[in-house]
């Protein structure tokens, strides 16, 4: 681990911060793991503490991970120009609750947020105007769901008859076609039936 | 007439007006002329790429950077091709490095040209589009001789460059470099000490370093605030740190300033060009593993095994060690990131794309408050907003 990093981890876990819960260093790159009704507080600290200094909000991004419990995953990218550090912070959540906004200690959260709530839904309690950003007006759905398909539920075109775009449910001519390449010797999942599933257990 | 006080004015700003750049939408609120709010309004053009590439392998992924930054293609690449490097631990051939560097900088080119030729038009100055778009088209034919394409490249790969570059190109290109100071003393000619140009940009859009830091701004919007910071120097990448060059910054982070760090940084891009044509090694130009590179067509036809590899290599992709990584480039209009999560299969889990012109755009309220419409128009041309990668 880099020695500038460890120094990082040093002043950060001696600083007592009950929000963070652990962290780990993967690529290099420290990741810490916050709980969310702590992350303003973390990152206020993370920002004016003099040996952090990470005055720049790069990047607010949503993962979702379906067969978690707490199925969304909400990442801070930060960067520190004084101390040229990068470090990132997650954020655990789901459905149903929120996080709170941090539009008021970077500036710069306020359309990340949007995006986030955009194309996961997962709500920003506090956010000064949480609208969506980058779909449709009266777009519905949170396309960057896992279980949200990728060709979408609707489709536009421009109907000569009523002089206006239209929105119509997605026809495929072809149904969307997932091909799965991976080899079978390494990777590869197969969807058994119970029966079979049952069989290759008895046999073991 | 009556003399009944009108409040304020809200006015629709694009989405089909050449000075949005694209398809932005800006609603205005306006005092009389001064601007109370603007809110913009993006995702015209939007069309799901983080979606497509987490359902797409490494290599089919590829090709959608071109599509963000249409100005500068591969820059985008590079952020790319990089992540999955990092997670792939691949070592590049040193010429793959150099020929990536030239086209980084043929990229930056490319894209100062466009931002300053268009914010002189969206000022007012015709003249310095036309003769600027004459030598993005040059510049874009080295594009083609390297890729066969003048826009959409796809020319890097994770582990080097889709192929060698032709015989003669450098020459050309070098030749290129020599002429090339005589458009920017033009262009310069033109618009520096233009009267009408500096009306239109000294003072306007003006913002503070802290400021700047703290709406996430990163490249030219930062340099020309007076922050000295350029990811090629701090946290350099290929052979970036065997290069000498300048960093250029602004005083006062108007749009002069950043004008002013444009046209330095493409000096600066020339020269970089010059020292790696001058150094450029022979050797390999991708990785000479056929799990992660094609191998040649005359192996192919020989042997069964490097048939077996191009063939598993174009259809199930390599795969991924699980993992995840934020890889970030200074491409032309700020810090590009690309953050990936892989879950070990041949397509990335998640693929976030950090586009330098989202933080900058969003900070358009701010910066035009209390300026006048005409302003505002000036403002968004120093952004160098392009719709392609905010949108995404």
């Amino acid at each position: 681990m880099d020695k500038l990093l460890k120094e990082l981890v040093e002043t950060i876990s001696s600083s007592v911060m009950d929000g963070i819960t652990s962290h780990e260093v993967i690529n290099n790159e420290l990741i810490l793991n916050v709980t969310s009704d702590k992350i303003i507080e973390v990152l206020t600290f993370l920002r004016d503490e003099s040996s952090c200094q990470f005055k720049v909000l790069v990047d607010i991004c949503g993962v979702d991970f379906p067969e978690r419990e707490t199925r969304y995953e909400v990442i801070y990218n930060l960067l520190s120009l004084s101390h040229n550090q990068r470090i990132r912070l997650k954020v655990m959540t789901n459905s149903d609750n929120s996080i709170p906004s941090v539009v008021s200690v970077y500036s710069s959260a306020s359309w990340y947020e949007r995006e986030v709530w955009d194309m996961y839904g997962i709500v920003f309690s506090k956010h000064p105007d949480l609208r969506r950003i980058l779909t449709d007006y009266g777009f519905e759905g949170h396309p960057l769901r896992k279980d949200f398909p990728l060709s979408g539920f609707v489709e536009v075109r421009y109907s000569e008859n009523e002089n206006k775009v239209v929105y119509e449910p997605v026809k495929l001519n072809q149904e969307f076609r997932n091909f799965d390449f991976m080899s079978p010797w390494e990777g590869a999942e197969y969807i058994l039936s119970k029966e079979s599933k049952d069989d290759l257990e008895s046999d073991q | 007439m009556s003399d009944s006080k009108i409040s304020s004015y809200t006015m629709n700003f694009g989405p089909q007006h050449p000075a949005a750049h694209g398809v932005l939408r800006l609603v205005l609120e306006l005092d009389g002329e001064i601007v109370e709010r603007a809110d913009p309004h993006i995702g015209l053009l939007h069309r799901g790429t983080e979606k497509l590439i987490e359902n797409k392998t490494y290599l089919q992924a590829l090709p959608y950077f071109d599509r963000l930054d249409y100005v500068a293609p591969m820059n985008q690449e590079h952020a790319f091709v990089l992540a999955a490097e990092k997670l792939l631990k691949l070592e590049v051939p040193s010429r793959a490095k150099y020929i990536r560097v030239i086209f980084d900088e043929i990229g930056r080119l490319l894209n100062h040209l466009l931002n300053i030729t268009t914010q002189a038009m969206d000022v007012g100055a015709i003249t310095p589009s036309l003769w600027g778009f004459e030598e993005r088209e040059k510049l874009m034919e080295f594009y083609e001789r390297a890729c066969g394409a003048r826009l959409h490249a796809a020319y890097y790969r994770v582990g080097g460059v889709h192929q060698d570059l032709p015989d003669g190109l450098f020459e050309d290109i070098l030749e290129f470099c020599k002429h090339f100071p005589k458009l920017i003393d033009d262009l310069e000619g033109l618009l520096t000490d233009n009267r009408i140009f500096k009306q239109r940009n000294v003072d306007v859009g003006i913002i503070s370093p802290e400021d700047a830091l703290d709406w996430g701004f990163s490249g030219v919007m930062l340099r020309g605030s007076g922050v000295p910071w350029d990811l090629r120097k701090s946290q350099p990448y290929e052979i970036y740190e065997e290069l000498d060059f300048d960093i250029p910054v602004g005083k006062n982070g108007d749009c002069y300033d950043r004008y002013l760090v444009r046209i330095e940084e493409m000096k600066q891009s020339l020269s970089i060009i010059n020292q790696c044509i001058k150094t450029i090694p022979k050797g390999p130009i991708i990785v000479q593993n056929n799990k992660f590179s094609p191998p040649k067509r005359g192996q192919m036809k020989r042997s069964m095994e490097a048939l077996i590899h191009h063939f598993k290599l174009y259809t199930e992709g390599f795969k991924v060690p699980p993992g995840e990584t934020y890889t970030a480039v200074e491409a032309p209009k700020g810090e590009f990131g690309v953050y990936i999560i892989s879950d070990g299969t041949n397509q990335p889990y998640r693929c976030k794309i950090r586009a330098p012109g989202y933080a900058h755009l969003q900070a358009a309220d701010y910066m035009s408050k209390g300026y006048m419409l005409a302003d505002t128009v000036a403002i968004i041309g120093s952004m160098d907003v392009v719709f392609g990668e905010i949108d995404r």
